[in-house]
């Protein structure tokens, strides 16, 4: 009996919807990864895409369904998205021409619409074979970086790396806002272990070498570290609850809720401005319970970045963690910060920056790591943010530390200290061996030179008290932790229509 | 058998555990004094202290191990 023709579209798009053979679904399984497909159904809403393009693409060849790349618009939240998902079990989630083609067009597509674009990255890369037609003209894969440059900041652009991104697939999410990796599986790298073997003579596992695990604690290129797939999409759903559609737009805003029980703010932070306190705590005593979205948190954890509400609108948090490395910037902190900052002025999320801060990490390694040009990284990015901007100093802002943190020359709407506030170029203890090291050398009674730097040190702690910078103007107000949390409901409330151009000029040049 | 290594440069300030000793996830194995901050060393995992290599007043740099775990 002849088939009719729907029976011929329904069989085809059948054969096409399983993708590929199926020992390449049994590796998946051993593999504790996903089906392309069904990581997409776990994305949406309801589990259902409502628009698929280029599912036919190759179909003629064998083996090839849609290319290896599924290229889909739906819903996340109730927000419109565009989708592509690399199918491993097709040629390993290899690039041929039409792949390419496909996650261009989902690319434009999104950039019409200015929609959210989602890359669910699982790819060994190019298909050799393919190059002429996928790699160097025109609309081949450098198309695929120039339109993710030219989307960056337009629309929010999310990588979930379930698999490898190889060469010049690495490229993908490395020009993404924000990558979340999973655990074992996620791996990014120009050259494989092999490769690198065989150039350079290195032996290293790929783990090692570009895993998950790496690129989330040192490395910086990934954002978040999930245990499995379903945890790594569901963050990515979670992550995109603080964004709007796209830059002309903001924020939703949500039902408030009280912050998590626990001690007073006030009993958090200690006044001895050398002990640690933990930064988590305090965040948690400010913001909406369960609100609390880290980014980047086991990559230079002395700095502390995310997203949360506060009386149920979006906020982006900047912290110093006097915990870790006495919440001292480094290389890495300044780099995570700006970055942060950066991704947050894009889509109008308005910043909180919360600091205590001994300053910028001293000494040979990190001079020679160029920390004054990351530095001037974070500086540049929170100077030429036009979303509201409020700076919070929780207790010690010493030196460059308080200009990195928003302090009140980089025109914050406005500068808060807590009764703990310090704000000096240093510390007592640093200011008082700096201007009297030769004097307190000459005294030699082991006495008398303890009490002139105590002395000494009493006197620095008046010059610089707090109650006297605020009749100074230096700080624009004085509140107890405990009431903090009213007063930054009240003030973003207050910026809410906040509006302002930095510069007329195409864009600064930037100090990276 | 772990190494626990500065996070910083800076001097010992204090050690807080001796070898032998049993020790928990998150506990704080000695104190680095570095740009005027106390800055606490804590271990990753549970275990006994196996050697400690530094003494109060000890300059190390970024990377130095401090304790090996057994």
């Amino acid at each position: 009996m002849l088939k009719t023709i729907n029976e011929t579209l329904q069989e085809t798009k059948a054969r096409i919807e399983a993708g590929g053979a199926e020992k390449y679904h049994e590796k998946l399984k051993a593999q504790n990864k996903l089906f392309a497909r069904k990581r997409l159904e776990l994305l949406f809403d309801d589990g259902s895409y409502k628009v698929e393009d280029g599912k036919f693409a190759n179909n003629q060849a064998d083996g090839l369904p849609a290319d290896g790349v599924v290229t889909a618009i739906g819903k996340v939240n109730g927000q419109t998205v565009c989708v592509m998902a690399n199918d491993s079990t097709v040629k390993a989630g290899s690039w041929g021409a039409r792949t390419v083609e496909k996650i261009i067009r989902i690319q434009e597509t999104a950039m019409r619409l200015k929609v959210p674009m989602f890359y669910l990255v699982d790819s060994a890369g190019a298909r050799i074979t393919d190059q002429i037609e996928m790699f160097p003209n025109r609309r081949g894969a450098g198309k695929i970086f120039y339109n993710q440059v030219k989307m960056s900041g337009m629309v929010p652009q999310v990588c979930v790396l379930f698999g490898p991104s190889a060469a010049g697939g690495a490229y993908i999410p490395a020009f993404c806002d924000t990558v979340i990796m999973v655990d074992q599986n996620a791996s990014m790298y120009l050259g494989s272990p092999r490769m690198a073997e065989k150039v350079i003579g290195e032996k290293v596992t790929l783990e090692e070498m570009g895993g998950a695990r790496m690129h989330c604690s040192v490395s910086g290129c990934g954002d978040v570290l999930a245990h499995n797939e379903e945890e790594a999409i569901e963050s990515a759903r979670t992550y995109l609850s603080y964004f709007p559609s796209n830059y002309k737009h903001k924020p939703e805003k949500v039902e408030a809720v009280i912050p998590k029980e626990g001690r007073n703010l006030s009993e958090i932070v200690p006044e001895n401005q050398n002990v640690p306190f933990d930064m988590y705590e305090f965040i948690d005593g400010l913001v909406d319970e369960g609100s609390f979205y880290e980014m980047k948190k086991l990559f230079a954890p002395e700095m502390v970045t995310g997203f949360a509400r506060i009386d149920g609108k979006v906020v982006g948090i900047v912290a110093n963690q006097p915990k870790v490395k006495g919440g001292v910037l480094f290389v890495d902190s300044a780099d995570k910060a700006a970055k942060f900052i950066t991704l947050c002025d894009a889509f109008s999320i308005p910043l909180l920056f919360l600091a205590d801060v001994p300053g910028f990490m001293i000494g040979t390694k990190v001079e020679s790591a160029g920390i004054i040009r990351h530095g001037a990284k974070l500086i540049a990015a929170m100077s030429d943010v036009t979303v509201p901007k409020i700076s919070v100093v929780v207790r010690k802002a010493y030196g460059a530390g308080l200009y990195a943190m928003a302090g009140p020359a980089f025109e914050p709407d406005c500068c808060i200290a807590l009764p703990t506030a310090q704000i000096a170029v240093m510390g007592p203890e640093a200011a008082v061996n700096a201007v009297y090291s030769n004097k307190i050398n000459e005294i030699e009674d082991p006495k008398e030179r303890m009490k002139y730097v105590q002395e000494k040190h009493q006197e620095y702690k008046e010059h610089i008290d707090i109650y006297k910078l605020a009749s100074e103007m230096i700080v624009d107000e004085i509140v107890s932790a405990d009431d903090l949390r009213k007063e930054l409901i009240d003030r973003y409330s207050m910026y809410e229509t906040k509006e302002m151009t930095f510069s007329e000029r195409k864009h600064p040049v930037y100090p990276v | 058998m772990k190494e626990i290594k500065a996070s910083m440069a800076g001097t010992v300030l204090n050690v807080l555990v001796a070898e032998g000793e049993n020790v928990s996830a998150g506990q704080a194995v000695l104190t680095l004094e570095s740009m005027k901050m106390e800055i606490p060393i804590e271990t990753t995992e549970e275990g006994e202290v196996g050697t400690v290599n530094v003494n109060v007043g000890d300059f190390v740099n970024e990377g130095d191990i401090l304790v090996v775990m057994k």
